[in-house]
């Protein structure tokens, strides 16, 4: 197993813990997306808790914020703070690890969580590089049922008139929503049509669990000119616990403890 | 009477301020004109955004533009800047405290006879309950040019709401300024009057008719909505027997509310709000639907002689 794929893994046992404490947080989609944090953290961004006030570092921000235990968990494993008062403190009485991001914890940008604001943080963030004459890139992730959100076709429109080849955002397309298959809640089945319409540069990874895909997807984000960046990541919700995977109750479902433990034996299975 | 209105002078004030500064950005959706912002958009194409007739993405890129170093002054109508982009400047930039400056143009009924969509009578109200959220309604020139240099100097959240027309001359060009302190304009012993923005020319009238017939009032130019001077409230309120308030908004959440709470926890005494109704608002210029619903000069001088009777 390459390395990236067994640090995804042991992310997933950090959210796992964290999710079976505090008996909150949004299990399935933290797996799906664990993956695109695990290649964004580790390999693709410029970020580091050493260099996270330095203007040319790369931003990002989590659209999707009720995902936040999977940031946690990366920000956590990368030295941000300590990852145990993370796993310990998740969602608790007066604890800064709420449930969305929040800037009281050090290596969140901004604050989010309401559905439909990355990409216009995105495009302030991208076009102030622009302005500034600075290198640095700015990542969005984003949920697919987020999607149905007008004011993310607002900003898109915006990244593609302003040429914000700077920006790239992620699609973290696991095809569940909180009521169902977000084809059948609202359609979304031409997403990536959507994006081209709206003059973006379209790359898709067929797998978006798998490291070595993502890590391709996002080289020819960087390397196109002229387009902000959708890489569209097709994910499973759930992904790694064989019960959870593409099941919608599992969106924010909470473990018994034998589930748990299941869930735990199944995860570390992949890393023996 | 004035005919330069404050939304010229923002632009000159921010015109002045770019000079020196690259990082003052003004941001607009489709809205330089009605901002009177254009000579900005031409002086200074680097530092002026425009971004189409799309508010809630306006305020947040604006947050996200401010989050790496630039200082954002984001212009639309009041009414769309309020409500239609209220999450994001809730989430983006009250929560998320952002150098962000909000700019409503054309408050209040300053559309007149467009109605309803176009006028902005909730956002005292909306702007006020976002917490870390300043909200201004400068009275004239001169103050609208003292507030937005002094606004220039921090790294806070504002909202400012001007209106469309020129405003009278309220004060004198070298007007004393010190932010978030009230305008004491006179003092009264029958009667003190409390208004903001388009209404302060009103009170002064009001008061000056008053005086006439022997009634003594005293005007406040209260254009610090939040943080509200608590202390020129309570003294001014200490020193009469009549509060009556004058805004160009809902009775509901505006300044009436918020004078209103001051008064009955620290020095009860009877306060009249005067404002707009809970409804449709009839078609008029706005001299003419202030004086429709008893917000001009003669209706606050009705409303203070029906009270002192």
């Amino acid at each position: 197993m390459d390395s990236l794929t067994k640090k995804a893994y042991e992310l997933r046992r950090d959210i796992l813990e964290m999710i079976y404490r505090s008996k909150a947080g949004h299990v399935g989609g933290d797996l799906s997306v664990i993956d695109i944090l695990t290649v964004l953290y580790y390999k693709v961004m410029n970020v580091s808790p050493e260099n996270r006030r330095d203007p040319d570092r790369d931003r990002f921000i989590m659209s999707k914020g009720h995902c936040v235990d999977a940031l946690y968990s990366v920000l956590g494993n990368r030295g941000y703070f300590d990852k145990e008062e993370a796993i310990k403190n998740f969602s608790a009485y007066n604890s800064r690890f709420i449930g969305h991001p929040n800037t009281d914890v050090p290596g969140i940008e901004m604050n989010s969580g309401s559905l439909g604001h990355g990409i216009s943080l995105g495009v302030g963030m991208a076009l102030a590089a622009k302005l500034d004459g600075r290198a640095y890139r700015t990542y969005v992730v984003l949920g697919d049922g987020e999607m149905a959100e007008g004011s993310n076709y607002e900003a898109m429109m915006a990244a593609s008139h302003y040429k914000l080849d700077n920006l790239c955002a992620t699609l973290d397309l696991n095809g569940l929503q909180i009521s169902g298959r977000t084809k059948d809640v609202m359609s979304s089945d031409d997403i990536s049509e959507k994006f081209q319409a709206f003059g973006w540069n379209v790359v898709e990874v067929p797998d978006g669990n798998d490291c070595t895909e993502l890590l391709e997807g996002y080289k020819k984000a960087e390397e196109f000119k002229g387009k902000p960046s959708i890489v569209i990541a097709h994910t499973v919700k759930g992904k790694g616990v064989s019960f959870m995977e593409n099941k919608k109750s599992w969106h924010h479902g909470v473990m018994t403890e034998e589930q748990y433990i299941q869930a735990v034996k199944e995860i570390e299975e992949v890393l023996l | 009477m004035n005919n330069i209105t404050n939304r010229q002078v923002i632009c000159d004030v921010l015109l002045e301020a770019a000079k020196k500064d690259k990082d003052i950005l003004v941001v607009c959706s489709d809205s330089r004109g009605s901002a009177s912002l254009a000579p900005f958009a031409e002086q200074y194409p680097e530092q002026f955004i425009e971004l189409g007739i799309a508010e809630q993405n306006l305020v947040t890129v604006s947050a996200g533009l401010a989050s790496c170093g630039k200082k954002v002054f984001a212009a639309s109508p009041a009414s769309f800047l309020s409500t239609r982009s209220y999450e994001q400047a809730k989430v983006d930039v009250a929560y998320s405290e952002t150098n962000v400056t909000l700019i409503g143009i054309s408050g209040g009924v300053s559309y007149g006879a467009l109605g309803m969509t176009h006028h902005s009578c909730q956002d005292i109200a909306a702007m006020a309950a976002l917490p870390g959220m300043r909200v201004y309604l400068p009275s004239d020139r001169f103050q609208t040019a003292r507030l937005i240099k002094a606004l220039l100097m921090d790294e806070k959240p504002a909202y400012v709401r001007v209106s469309r027309s020129a405003t009278e001359d309220v004060n004198e060009e070298n007007i004393e300024f010190t932010l978030n302190k009230a305008n004491v304009i006179s003092e009264g012993t029958d009667a003190v009057i409390i208004a903001c923005g388009e209404m302060v020319p009103y009170a002064i009238k009001a008061q000056k008719k008053l005086e006439e017939k022997g009634i003594s009032a005293g005007v406040i130019d209260m254009y610090c909505i939040k943080p509200i001077d608590k202390e020129a409230i309570i003294k001014a309120a200490q020193h009469t027997k009549l509060v009556v308030t004058a805004e160009e908004h809902s009775p509901f959440g505006g300044l009436g509310s918020i004078i209103a709470q001051i008064i009955s926890a620290n020095c009860p005494r009877k306060v009249i709000n005067l404002a707009l109704p809970d409804g449709h608002i009839i078609a008029g210029n706005n001299h003419e639907i202030f004086q429709y619903y008893g917000l001009d000069d003669e209706g606050i001088v009705k409303a203070i002689e029906k009270e002192l009777e």
